[in-house]
């Protein structure tokens, strides 16, 4: 079910929500037409070459980034020349220009930007952050994503997501977990991207974020409720957990020797399945599963080793036996 | 599976009561039911979902039932969009 985003538009990428090191602190500063222009690629540009006339495999589909180096070299321009070149500029269907460092451009470029429809933005970042910056969040705009049913936790550092039919109890299961101190990352419609090649990262929907349904109570707001350190923005996942109704025909794993993984976006991320029954208490169960992987990521596997043990405990008793038998 | 493109004719498109009205209706089936908008795909008897597709006035919706009794799903839903969620 994995899905191609839809046209991503400069004015998109105005109205993201970023914050902190991410934020790209732009603002729109001429061209407004030009803001439904699609980005369509992660890359950017800096038009260096375009500037100084070269365009032999000019990268227009990229955002154009003017620094302090491009602007001056427009600004050392003679006023005739700098037209040609910027008219030249503007022919290609560039989806806009930045200029860093809070740098103006000259009178003229806003003109032939507006008659092109190309919008002209600006940041008060240094050139080299900004493409740091850009370069991070247009990968994730661009990067494969998938909505999946089911509801994000953090617990004990690993983000679970648990999965499962409507009416098994994920919210349920979820609230009694943060009530345990862990933190609800996005209830029922969980968004993730794969990020840097095999990162899987979970969230969930502005609008809705943290909060939950719970049946009989409706809609809850769990920062309201349990405050700000019961609830995370983002989380990768790291473990899976299908909840399903306790079926006494299926063969449930009595060992965990074996490493089970489901393939979401093409990651295999390590699966459990715990069936629901009175008298198992699922919240506890769930953290027991985070515990364990947490202990496998160190490289001990409680089951492997545990047979190990026992192996060695049958080789001892069998030589024993047998030195005796000789006597 | 059956799938229909229903549009929200309610003026406040797909709000908290709505959504409830569909996640109720859709819960009423035994067929797994399925919301899509543009490539955007929830599960219908989730209500936090469905609120997440962001469905305002005129949006074309996709309905995918897949089950026993699929045909009756379809049609239930549809009449609520139809019925505008018995709003203006």
């Amino acid at each position: 079910m994995a899905s191609q985003i839809e046209k991503f538009r400069v004015l998109d990428l105005l109205q993201l929500d970023l914050r902190e090191n991410d934020a790209l602190n732009l603002k729109c500063i001429g061209g407004r037409p030009g803001l439904i222009r699609e980005i369509s690629v992660t890359e950017i540009n800096r038009p260096g070459l375009e500037l100084g006339g070269f365009y032999e495999n000019f990268a227009h589909q990229r955002i154009q980034i003017f620094g302090r180096g491009e602007n001056a070299f427009l600004q050392k321009l003679a006023k005739e020349k700098r037209r040609e070149e910027m008219e030249k500029l503007f022919t290609f269907p560039i989806p806009c220009c930045v200029f860093t460092h809070s740098l103006q451009p000259t009178a003229d470029f806003f003109d032939i930007a507006e008659k092109a429809g190309c919008a002209i933005l600006q940041t008060d970042l240094s050139s080299s952050e900004f493409t740091m910056r850009i370069l991070r969040v247009l990968s994730t705009i661009f990067a494969p994503k998938q909505t999946v049913h089911g509801v994000l936790v953090e617990v004990f550092g690993i983000g679970v997501l648990l999965e499962g039919d409507s009416g098994v109890g994920k919210s349920e299961s979820a609230l009694s977990l943060i009530e345990r101190g862990h933190r609800l990352v996005a209830d029922d419609s969980v968004e993730i991207r794969r990020v840097s090649g095999n990162i899987l990262m979970g969230s969930g929907a502005q609008v809705v974020s943290h909060h939950m349904e719970i049946r009989g109570l409706g809609i809850i707001n769990i920062t309201h409720l349990f405050g700000v350190g019961a609830i995370r923005d983002r989380k990768q996942i790291q473990l899976v957990v299908q909840l399903e109704y306790w079926d006494a025909k299926k063969n449930y794993d009595r060992i965990g020797a074996e490493e089970n993984t489901i393939d979401i976006l093409g990651v295999h991320v390590p699966c459990v399945v715990i069936p629901i029954k009175p008298g198992r208490n699922i919240p506890v169960i769930i953290e027991t599963a985070a515990r364990n992987e947490r202990l496998k990521k160190m490289g001990y596997y409680s089951a492997r080793e545990f047979n190990k043990n026992v192996m060695n405990w049958l080789e001892t008793e069998s030589t024993r036996v047998k030195f005796l038998n000789e006597k | 599976m059956v799938e229909r493109i229903v549009t929200i004719r309610n003026r406040a498109g797909m709000h908290a009561r709505p959504a409830a009205l569909l996640v109720k209706t859709a819960a009423e089936f035994e067929s797994r039911i399925y919301i899509e908008k543009d490539s955007e795909r929830v599960n219908g008897k989730s209500i936090m979902g469905v609120i997440t597709l962001g469905a305002t006035y005129n949006t074309p919706l996709k309905v995918i039932a897949d089950g026993p009794d699929e045909a009756q799903a379809l049609d239930a839903i549809e009449k609520l969009f139809e019925n505008r969620f018995e709003e203006e």
